[in-house]
């Protein structure tokens, strides 16, 4: 038993598992930016007045809400970098993080619009009635009285897709990221004495990172909705 | 309405049932499917080898063809199974430690490489084959003569392979781009973006011959590592001498030779002569 400790202390030594996590940490920074900055966009789209915005909207929603992630960063690699041979960063091993936030960003906006969505929803139509008729049109509106309420209520499916996109920052190995999936075939390849305690790190390093932030916005939502 | 509740309820745990009841019927399936083949014609062999690598290990509807799967067939016959008594079974690299610790599969065949971490959960026959790190260019290229050129280089080899991390340790100067797949390397490497794909000499002779990729690709034949590849047996086994004995026996036959010129046919390839036709090791 104490042997195996010792294999499994020696994974360590040789990978540098703390920071693959840490790349995953940043795919998830940056990509819930991302996609929180998009996903708003398509939100604000999807309850506008103008039919062709509301439209492509929904198209947008419909297109990434139902397209695997894993053939969303294929794509990306493998049509947009290798055919069209388009680079997002002069650094190579960049690039590829890039195109990970890039796919995660356009993957997740579709939930956080639909997030966004169900949020505004919980905000009567009183007040966006009441903002137009003190002269606000529908950018105001949304911006000053509808969105900021919507927020409120929208914190628990928001922490839902944050969540899921921790998670899913390990696809990113389909795009030649390496963090903590991709590190963790290679310690499989190279370490199959120790592959149990390979698989249960991986684990409890999500269960660390994920669990906070449920807690953290089961408290928020219930902190910061809006009393009705 | 009030009677949607229930009913809903209901319908959720019949998906449930049906779902655990589908997971649970898959399984017993399978084995059941292997129990039937072994009290109708005798025993069957379970053999673990590769899907995905044309010219190794490659499924293409019933057909099994490759190097891989020629030396499997070989040392099956010389163990006493014939050809309708294998069953083929996919083991993916990650995965052939437990198939064979788990008893899923009876012997591995699938590029798997001897090494002192693998001996500590399974044992090893052969090898069979041994393989050497290479570089795949297109075959127009002639600036890349072997790794000491790969210098501010594109390469592109599999997420988590031998290949990769030896490329990561001895030539940090390289771009490496890790794919889940080869076939993926291999479009990257048409297109331009990537300048070579690194892996075993063999499994690029296999990638380069298949009918799509003929005449576009080229092995450079300038290998920088040694790959024995041996054949996956559980912990203990005591089929190692008789498996090694059937790879001398395939190799004294010339069959071996012929397995290898049949399966890499096409990709201008020469296996190391040096180091092949190997010598079996010892079993412990």
């Amino acid at each position: 038993m104490s042997e195996y400790l010792n294999d499994f202390a020696s994974l360590f030594d040789q990978y540098d598992v703390l920071g693959a996590f840490w790349v995953n940490i940043r795919l998830t920074f940056f990509a819930a930016i991302g996609s929180m900055l998009l996903g708003s966009l398509v939100a604000l789209m999807r309850i506008s007045p103008i039919a062709s915005l509301r439209l492509a909207g929904t198209g947008y929603v419909n297109l990434f809400r139902n397209t695997p992630l894993t053939i969303i960063l294929v794509f990306l690699v493998l049509g947009v970098w290798s055919q069209l041979g388009i680079n997002l960063s002069e650094d190579f091993a960049r690039n590829f993080f890039l195109y990970a936030v890039v796919g995660l960003s356009l993957y997740h906006a579709a939930f956080v619009c639909e997030a966004i969505r169900s949020g505004v929803n919980t905000v009567p139509v009183g007040q966006a009635e009441a903002a137009r008729a003190i002269g606000l049109s529908f950018l105001p509106a949304a911006r000053l009285i509808v969105f900021p309420q919507a927020l409120r209520g929208a914190i628990t499916p928001l922490g839902n897709t944050l969540i899921a996109l921790t998670k899913n920052t390990t696809v990113a190995a389909a795009a030649s990221v390496t963090e903590i999936s991709a590190l963790m075939k290679t310690m499989i390849e190279f370490r199959p004495d120790v592959i149990i305690a390979v698989f249960l790190t991986v684990a409890l390093g999500f269960v660390l990172l994920v669990v906070p932030v449920g807690l953290l916005t089961t408290w928020a939502s219930r902190k910061l909705a809006v009393k009705r | 309405m009030r009677s949607s509740k229930p009913l809903g309820v209901a319908a959720m745990a019949a998906a449930a049932a049906l779902t655990l009841t589908a997971c649970g019927g898959g399984d017993s399936g399978g084995e059941g499917g292997g129990e039937s083949t072994a009290g109708g014609s005798g025993e069957s062999v379970r053999i673990g080898i590769k899907y995905d690598q044309p010219g190794l290990g490659y499924r293409d509807g019933d057909e099994y063809t490759g190097f891989d799967v020629d030396v499997a067939e070989y040392v099956a016959g010389e163990l006493g199974y014939s050809e309708d008594q294998i069953e083929w079974v996919e083991s993916p690299s990650a995965n052939r430690e437990n198939m064979l610790a788990n008893d899923q599969v009876d012997m591995i065949f699938a590029t798997y490489s001897i090494t002192d971490a693998r001996k500590e959960t399974v044992d090893f026959a052969g090898p069979y084959f041994v393989a050497g790190q290479d570089l795949l260019v297109r075959e127009d290229d002639s600036s890349i003569q072997g790794p000491e050129d790969l210098e501010g280089k594109n390469l592109c080899s599999v997420t988590g392979s031998t290949s990769a991390q030896k490329v990561k340790d001895d030539h940090p100067g390289a771009n490496l781009v890790e794919q889940p797949g080869y076939a993926d390397c291999l479009t990257a490497l048409e297109s331009g973006q990537v300048d070579a794909v690194t892996t075993d000499d063999i499994i690029l002779a296999g990638l380069a011959s298949t009918d799509a990729n003929q005449g576009k690709f080229k092995v450079v034949g300038n290998t920088f590592s040694e790959e024995r590849y041996g054949v996956g047996l559980p912990k203990g086994s005591d089929r190692c001498q008789a498996v090694n004995d059937a790879i001398t026996k395939m190799i004294e036959e010339g069959a071996w030779e012929e397995a290898v010129t049949e399966n890499t046919e096409g990709a201008d390839y020469e296996y190391n002569r040096e180091l092949n036709p190997p010598t079996p090791e010892p079993c412990a």
